[in-house]
Parts: structure tokens; C-alpha cells; sequence
């Protein structure tokens, strides 16, 4: 999906990258709270900064070339956005996948460096926001269990991704250089894209559950699950934050939860029919692997070779229009779309009020019910 | 023992617990003396790298002191503290994150605020003193196992340290990786404390042992006179290598 | 794709090209871009002369053809998606080759075709004859925030040792028999990845834990200080105001 030079116009690319840098001068801001305010980072949020994004951005860009074998020698490959900001909390996960694609334009001329803004607001910003708020969202209403986690997390990678798909599609209708009919496009790349969700999805809920089997404290998105305290042998001190007094759960948090399970009921509606769909019709799923993973043979020479040195072409073709979808998936999964960025920026105004952090908030609150 | 005042590193009645409760340490009494190589020895869970954390101020007592050279460790002191204790991390990838060998062995002295030509001698003096000083400008992970961790070494020599905390210096050394990092161990002008599982190691370098088991120094002696205790040993589970007898290995 | 892109990112030399100094190369590079991207798409013989231009360059740097043509494999992706163009875009029709083809797809598709190949072109000359990490040192030059060129840094560094983890974490598989076929595997590989996870995070906090130990405050002193004399600034710039010249030419001769 990474957008060459030339697709979209300069003013538009011009202003994407204004939202881009501005969204990445927030999580430079928001990352230092992230990745301070963790169960065991007490004050040092600043200088973690560095190392730590820096290592979850080498394992986003590790984790690209991880080999999902479809079927029959087709196999796809992650692109990340759901899972760093689950993983790593929202702010860091911008930052890393803002860096990832900086990298990728300037070494792998993967993705125009005029569209560098565009690349970090569809893939970086947009994906990010979806997933992060559709996860915390589904989180707060359904039981708290583990697997509620993983059920999260598997929603919230399946809509980020066509939900970047509508994003460019807006991008590509304000500033394409060439006018393609955009109800068209639309269909086609939500469509397309819903497909690719479903592997996307099914890879980050498996991976965020083998991470909370192990370190459920490095879960960003559901430290709330964990125990307070941790013991770490190699972390460092924390003066053990008592979950003490964290101020109540705001009544108006709660009042999103019908709009947030009218929001589930639609996404899962739509990965029953999507897998009808796929089901139904046996290219369903080679058309994924052929959108998601052009790469077969990146295992092997990825094996055989650092990832510096050599890197496979990778999502090929995304923008691949065929109008065979049926309209109605297109349809539905912007509205999950819809309300996700509804309920994201309604939680940032509820969360925002009782002070400090919200991560931090929302997990005492919870760590006061388990 | 404490000939020359002050020592270079004193630890009195330190017992710290994790924000969990589980409590590591239980009182650690331990002074080093100026030029001194000790090793510390002990069981995995012991405490060690939890004590190690501890004499450059990353975990904080929890009662107790800390005191390197005269200097106690505490936050108003934490760059200076950080200056004089080098402690060399196990895994080399972890110590060594810049670029180039040179940027890593730059690192420390910059951050105290050195520059230009000082900075430069310094690099290339503790690059000499490890044997690497031709592989300045190469990137880290082009490196062996072994060489990796002299330049580790070379990182905290550059910051001219007090007193120089290796962990587990040895491990996934090839024989003659080991016996290189020996020599240059050996012909250093500086008080060492080694965290060990390797007691043939210890024995070869420090002529000084101090066990540390459930959280407190159990034993402090020769080296030689430690590792020969076999009743001491196995209450503490440690074991010498097969056929390894302490008491006839010629000291150098 | 397979091992056609087993080859190194930068060409070791000692060219003029190779010579300048890194920000200078970065900001005429995102320069000669921005004016391909502004330049008609109707003058099509504009494209023509960036191309020599940029063939000029990569000869002044002898960076061979076939080396730069196989790093720009990159943009088959978005070829399947001009290629499309001429089939779905309505307007005007064509025949050719009994195909019927719209004219404003042609024009789209060139469009992007064109300006993608250009700026493919310049970023891989780019990378062929800048070190990494002279790169990353030229992205501070130019006022990246300095925790961002960090972040990169520390990605750069640690993408190698961790790539060989996950090797060696499927070289670990497939020696206890275990081959990935479908998507029943799958359950195996995101294990993998989220052991992957844990690994790089834990290594990220020994990280934190041994710059500290070296005194790091959050800010990475100066080690190199980077400067351009104006010579190089000028022949740096020699490329983004040809590209300029002809686009200017190609918008009054429209």
C-alpha cells in the first residue's frame, strides 16, 4: 500500500504530510508518557523513548517479513499497525510505524518521499486510531477475561486495515491525479482490503495472545488485566503505585457501549459474510494471498540475507480494482470505520478529564474489578 | 583488606525488594578495595545482577548504603556514580547500540561533556587497551561473539571508570576469546568485580571470592581456599567442572 | 524477487557523488522529487530529461545500470496498479491492439508511472552512495526531531540482530519437523511473532538500562559534527535546479 510519488497531488500530499508530522510531533510527546508510565518505568519515560520504540520498530520491520502461509505456496505477511499499537499503546505505535516508513522510503525507496505524509497519516495515523480505539472500546464492554483481549484485538486489526483503505480512497478523492470513479474505488479497496483484514486480524489477535500468555504486563492496551506489580529481574526500581484511589470510571465512559456493541455486531457480521464470502468462492482467499503476500519466496531470502541488505517487494498491488465485491462490505465496514473514530475521539475527551494518563487511569479502574 | 582509604566500593547492610515484595537482597555487607579483583559468585536467583544494579544507581537501596570511592550513591550524584562505576552487561548487543564501534566507545565520555581531540584519544586508548583499535569504524554486529565483547569493555574503560562490574565476562566465549579477555582483564589498572558462574575463571583472575546466596555474602576469602570448601560449594550450588581441582592449579 | 534482491543497499566508492555530504544529498534528492511531481504530465518529454539527468548522476557516481534496475523492482506493486488504469477510468476511448483503452487512464497511468519511476530512481541512486548511517546523520542535519533520528538509529541497529532471532527462531521449527503450509499454522507462526515481541521489548529495556549506565539523560551527545562548504551545497544543488529549469520549461511550453 506504500503510495509512490505522483499519485496524489502536491497540495493535498502537502497537507497530509502537515497531518503526519503533526501527529508525530504529538506521540513524540505522547510515547514519553507510554512508555514512562509503564508498571515498572517509574520517571524514566524520557529516556526510554529511544531504545524501546527504536527495538519496536526494528521488530514491526522484523515482523513484516515473518511468512503467513495461506495456502498451496501462497503466504502473506503483517503489516503492523494494530499490533504496535496494542502491543506498545497508540502514541509509541505512530511513532514506530512513522519510522519504519521514513526508513522504508528513504533506504528502500519503498513509498515516494512526497508521500511520505500520506503513507504516515493511511498507515501510520489512521490505522493506528481505528484499531487502538475500537480495541479499548471492545475491551471495556466485554468480560474481562484473556480472550476477550485476543477478540479485541482480532476486531480491531480486521477494521484498521480497510479503514486505512477508505482513508487513502478520501486522500485519493481530494487530490488523485487521475479521476477514477470514486464510488468505484471505494468499494474495490474497502472490499479488497476487508479480505487482507481478516489475515491481518487473525496474526495480531494470534500474536497479542502469545504475548499476554507470557508478559501480559507488556500488553500495552490491556495492562488493566494484569497484576498491579510485576516483578522484573532486569527492570528497574518502581516505588510500587498502589493502585491506589485511581479516580472512578466516568459515567459518561460508559455511555458509548451500545454504539461500541452496534459497532461489534456490524464487524462481526461482516467477517461472517467476508468468510461466506471466501468460503463460498475458493479465490476469495488467493486473492488475498495475492494482495497480502506476492512475497512467497521472502522466506527464503530472507533467510538467506539481512533484511538491510535485501528486501522483497511486499503488498503488491493493494489498489488492485476488481468491482466483483459485493457494495454492502464496503458499506458496512465504514461504518464500523465511522464509529471507531467516533468513539476514539469521544474517549480522548473523557479520559483526558480525570487527569494524568489515560492508559494508566483506565487500568487502575479496572484493577479495582479484578 | 581496607589498606588505602577510601575504598573503591563499599556496600553496607543493602537489602532491597522488588515493588512486587519478593525480596532479593537481605542485608549485603561488602567493601572492595582500591585495585582490588574480586569475584562474586553465587547460585542463579541469588541476587547478583540485582546487587550489580545497585552500585550505579538503577535500583535504589532500599535500606542500607551504597559508597564508590567516598561517593555515596544517590540521585544528586547518579552521573558522577555512573562515570565511575563501568558495568559491562553480558550480552554485548545490549552495551553496544551505535552505529560504529567508535560512536559506541565515544558514548560516554560525550555524555559527560567531552569533545574533539580529547574525546578521540580517549576512544582510541581504551580501544587499544582491548586489541581493537582497528575496527573503529566498523558497525557492532559485523563483529564476533568475542571482539563484541571487548569493545563492550572498551565502552566503560572509555569513561575511565573506578571500578569496572563485568557480567559474566566469559560466558559464550570460545577458549581463546576467554583467554584473550583474561590477559586484557589482567593487565588493567583497575579494581574489577566479576559476576561469575565460571569458578575456574574466578579463580584465574581474582585472586579474591565472595559468594552471594539468599540475599546476603555468605563466604568472603581466596578464591582458592573457596572453591576448595566443598561443603561450602554445595550448600550453595556451586560446582566445579569435571576434573577442575582448584588446589592444584598453579596460580599466575 | 527472489535472488535478485540479495544484494547490499550501498555501493562502497569514491565518487563526487559519494563525497558530498549527506544532508546535501538528502534535501536535493526530496528537491529533484518535488519538482518531477509538479511537472505537467502532458510534457512528456520533460520525464525524458529527468531520466537523463538522473542516469548523468548515477554514471558520475558508477553506479551501474543493472544494479540500479534491479533495486527498482520495488515499484512492480504500484505498475499492476497503473496498468489498471487505462481499463477503469471512464472518458474518451481508444483502440489499441483491439483493447479499448480511456485516454485520461493512459494520461493517469503515465502520470504515475513516470513521477513513481523518477522518485524511485533518485532514492535508490541515494542509497547506493550514502552510508546508513550517514543518512541518519544527514536527517538530523536537516532538523528531523532528534528522538525520531534515535528511534531510527536504534532501528537500524537492532533490525539485523533481530531478523537473526526470527531466523533462527524458524531455523528452531522446521529442525523439530515443523513446516508452515496453511493457515492452520498460523496459530504456531503468531507465537513466534509474539515471542519475537517479547525478546525485542526485554532487549529494548537492557538497552535503556546500559546507556544509563553511561550516563544517557535522553539526549545523544554530538559525536560527529557534520558541515557543507558552499561548493558542495552548490554542486548538491546542480541536480534539483536542472530538474527545476526543465520543469519550468515544460510548464511555458504547455
Amino acid at each position: 500500500m506504500h503510495v509512490p510519488d505522483g499519485m496524489i497531488n502536491l497540495p493535498v500530499s502537502a497537507a497530509a504530510g502537515v497531518v503526519a508530522a503533526g501527529a508525530v510531533a504529538a506521540s513524540l510527546r505522547g510515547a514519553r508518557r507510554e512508555l514512562g508510565s509503564g508498571p515498572l518505568a517509574e520517571g524514566h519515560g524520557a529516556e526510554r523513548t529511544a531504545p524501546l520504540a527504536g527495538l519496536v520498530a526494528a521488530f514491526i520491520f522484523a515482523v513484516q517479513m515473518l511468512n503467513f502461509p495461506v495456502a498451496a505456496g501462497t503466504s502473506g505477511h503483517l503489516l503492523g499497525g494494530a499490533l504496535a499499537a496494542i502491543l506498545v499503546g497508540p502514541y509509541t505505535g505512530v511513532l514506530c510505524i512513522a519510522v519504519v516508513l521514513l526508513m522504508q522510503g528513504i533506504l528502500f525507496a519503498d513509498g515516494g518521499l512526497t508521500a511520505l505524509g500520506v503513507n504516515i497519516t493511511v498507515m501510520g495515523v489512521v490505522t493506528v486510531i481505528v484499531s487502538y480505539g475500537i480495541f479499548r472500546g471492545l475491551l471495556r464492554v466485554l468480560p474481562r477475561k484473556r480472550r476477550s483481549v485476543t477478540v479485541s484485538a482480532f476486531v480491531a486489526a480486521l477494521v484498521s486495515v480497510p479503514a486505512a483503505a477508505a482513508a487513502f480512497t478520501l486522500l485519493y478523492a481530494i487530490g488523485g491525479t487521475t479521476d477514477i470513479p470514486i464510488g468505484k474505488v471505494l468499494t474495490a479497496m474497502v472490499g479488497v482490503h476487508v479480505l487482507i483484514g481478516i489475515g491481518e486480524a487473525a496474526i495480531t489477535a494470534l500474536t497479542v495472545g502469545a504475548v499476554i500468555a507470557v508478559r501480559p504486563d507488556l500488553v500495552h492496551g490491556a495492562r488493566g488485566l494484569a497484576a498491579p506489580l510485576k516483578l522484573r529481574v532486569d527492570g528497574e526500581l518502581v516505588d510500587a503505585p498502589a493502585p491506589a484511589a485511581g479516580p472512578a470510571v466516568p459515567v459518561a465512559a460508559r455511555s458509548p457501549r451500545g454504539l461500541l456493541a452496534a459497532g461489534l455486531g456490524t464487524a462481526l457480521l461482516l467477517a461472517g459474510v467476508v468468510s461466506f464470502y471466501a468460503s463460498a468462492n475458493p479465490d476469495g482467499l488467493e486473492k488475498v494471498a495475492a494482495d497480502k503476500g506476492i512475497d512467497k519466496e521472502v522466506e527464503e531470502h530472507a533467510a538467506a540475507d539481512s533484511p538491510l541488505a535485501d528486501y522483497g517487494v511486499k503488498d503488491i498491488s493493494n489498489a488492485r480494482l476488481s468491482g466483483g465485491l459485493a457494495g454492502m462490505i464496503g458499506v458496512g465496514a465504514t461504518v464500523v470505520v465511522g464509529s471507531g473514530i467516533f468513539y476514539v475521539v469521544h474517549r480522548r475527551r473523557t479520559t483526558n478529564a480525570p487527569g494524568s494518563s489515560g492508559p494508566s487511569a483506565s487500568a487502575s479502574a479496572s484493577a479495582e474489578q479484578a | 583488606m581496607n589498606t588505602q582509604p577510601p575504598p573503591s566500593l563499599e556496600v553496607r547492610g543493602l537489602a532491597y525488594a522488588y515493588p512486587d515484595g519478593h525480596q532479593a537482597l537481605f542485608g549485603v555487607d561488602l567493601t572492595v578495595g582500591r585495585g582490588e579483583r574480586v569475584a562474586l559468585l553465587g547460585p542463579n536467583g541469588a541476587g547478583k545482577t540485582t546487587l550489580v544494579l545497585h552500585l550505579n544507581g538503577i535500583h535504589t537501596a532500599g535500606a542500607g548504603s551504597v559508597t564508590v570511592a567516598g561517593l555515596p550513591v544517590a540521585k544528586r550524584n547518579l552521573a558522577e556514580i555512573r562515570r565511575r562505576v563501568g558495568i559491562v552487561f553480558q550480552d554485548p548487543d545490549d552495551q553496544l547500540f551505535m552505529p560504529t564501534v567508535r560512536e559506541d566507545v565515544a558514548f560516554g565520555p560525550a555524555t559527560s561533556g567531552l569533545r574533539g581531540a580529547e574525546l578521540e584519544a580517549r576512544v582510541v586508548a581504551a580501544l587499544t587497551q582491548v586489541g581493537m583499535a582497528e575496527y573503529a569504524d566498523r558497525p557492532p554486529h559485523h563483529l564476533s561473539f568475542g571482539q563484541r565483547r571487548r569493545v563492550a569493555v572498551a565502552t566503560v574503560l572509555a569513561m575511565e571508570p573506578e571500578i569496572l562490574v563485568l557480567d559474566e565476562p566469559s560466558s559464550n566465549l570460545d577458549p581463546a576469546s576467554r583467554r584473550e579477555l583474561a590477559d586484557i582483564l589482567r593487565a588493567l589498572d583497575v579494581t574489577v568485580l566479576m559476576v561469575t558462574h565460571d569458578l575456574p575463571y574466578a579463580l584465574e583472575l581474582c585472586p579474591r571470592a565472595v559468594i552471594l546466596s539468599e540475599g546476603v555474602i555468605a563466604a568472603d576469602g581466596p578464591t582458592r581456599k573457596l572453591l576448595g570448601d566443598a561443603e561450602l560449594m554445595g550448600a550453595h550450588r556451586l560446582e566445579l567442572p569435571f576434573g577442575f581441582d582448584p588446589t592444584s592449579v598453579a596460580s599466575r | 524477487m527472489g535472488a535478485g534482491h540479495a544484494h547490499k543497499l550501498y555501493r562502497h566508492g569514491h565518487s563526487p557523488v559519494h563525497a558530498l555530504p549527506p544532508h546535501c544529498k538528502l534535501a536535493a534528492v526530496l528537491c529533484f522529487v518535488l519538482v518531477v511531481v509538479s511537472t505537467p504530465r502532458e510534457a512528456v518529454w520533460a520525464f525524458g530529461l529527468y531520466a537523463v539527468l538522473l542516469a548523468g548522476v548515477a554514471a558520475l557516481a558508477r553506479v551501474p545500470a543493472g544494479f540500479l534496475l534491479r533495486r527498482m523492482l520495488i515499484e512492480v506493486p504500484f505498475v499492476a496498479f497503473a496498468v489498471l488504469m487505462p481499463f477503469v477510468v471512464p472518458g474518451d476511448q481508444v483502440q489499441f491492439l483491439g483493447l479499448s483503452l480511456s485516454v485520461p487512464g493512459l494520461w493517469g497511468a503515465w502520470n504515475v508511472l513516470a513521477k513513481g519511476t523518477l522518485g524511485v530512481a533518485a532514492s535508490v541512486l541515494l542509497a547506493s552512495t550514502t552510508e546508513l548511517r550517514a543518512l541518519l546523520l544527514g536527517l538530523q542535519r536537516l532538523k528531523l526531531p532528534p528522538m525520531l533520528v534515535q528511534i531510527a538509529s536504534f532501528m537500524i541497529r537492532y533490525g539485523d540482530v533481530i531478523t537473526d532471532e526470527l531466523r533462527r527462531m524458524s531455523i528452531a521449527r522446521r529442525s523439530r519437523g515443523f513446516e508452515a503450509r496453511g493457515v492452520r499454522h498460523w496459530g504456531v507462526l503468531g507465537k513466534s511473532a509474539g515471542a519475537l515481541f517479547i525478546r525485542s521489548y526485554e532487549r529494548g529495556e537492557r538497552v535503556h538500562l546500559a546507556m544509563m549506565s553511561r550516563g544517557y539523560t535522553g539526549t545523544m551527545p554530538v559525536i560527529d559534527e557534520m558541515t557543507a562548504s558552499r561548493a558542495q551545497w552548490t554542486s548538491a544543488a546542480a541536480l534539483p535546479l536542472s530538474a527545476l529549469a526543465v520543469c519550468l520549461l515544460g510548464w511555458t511550453l504547455l
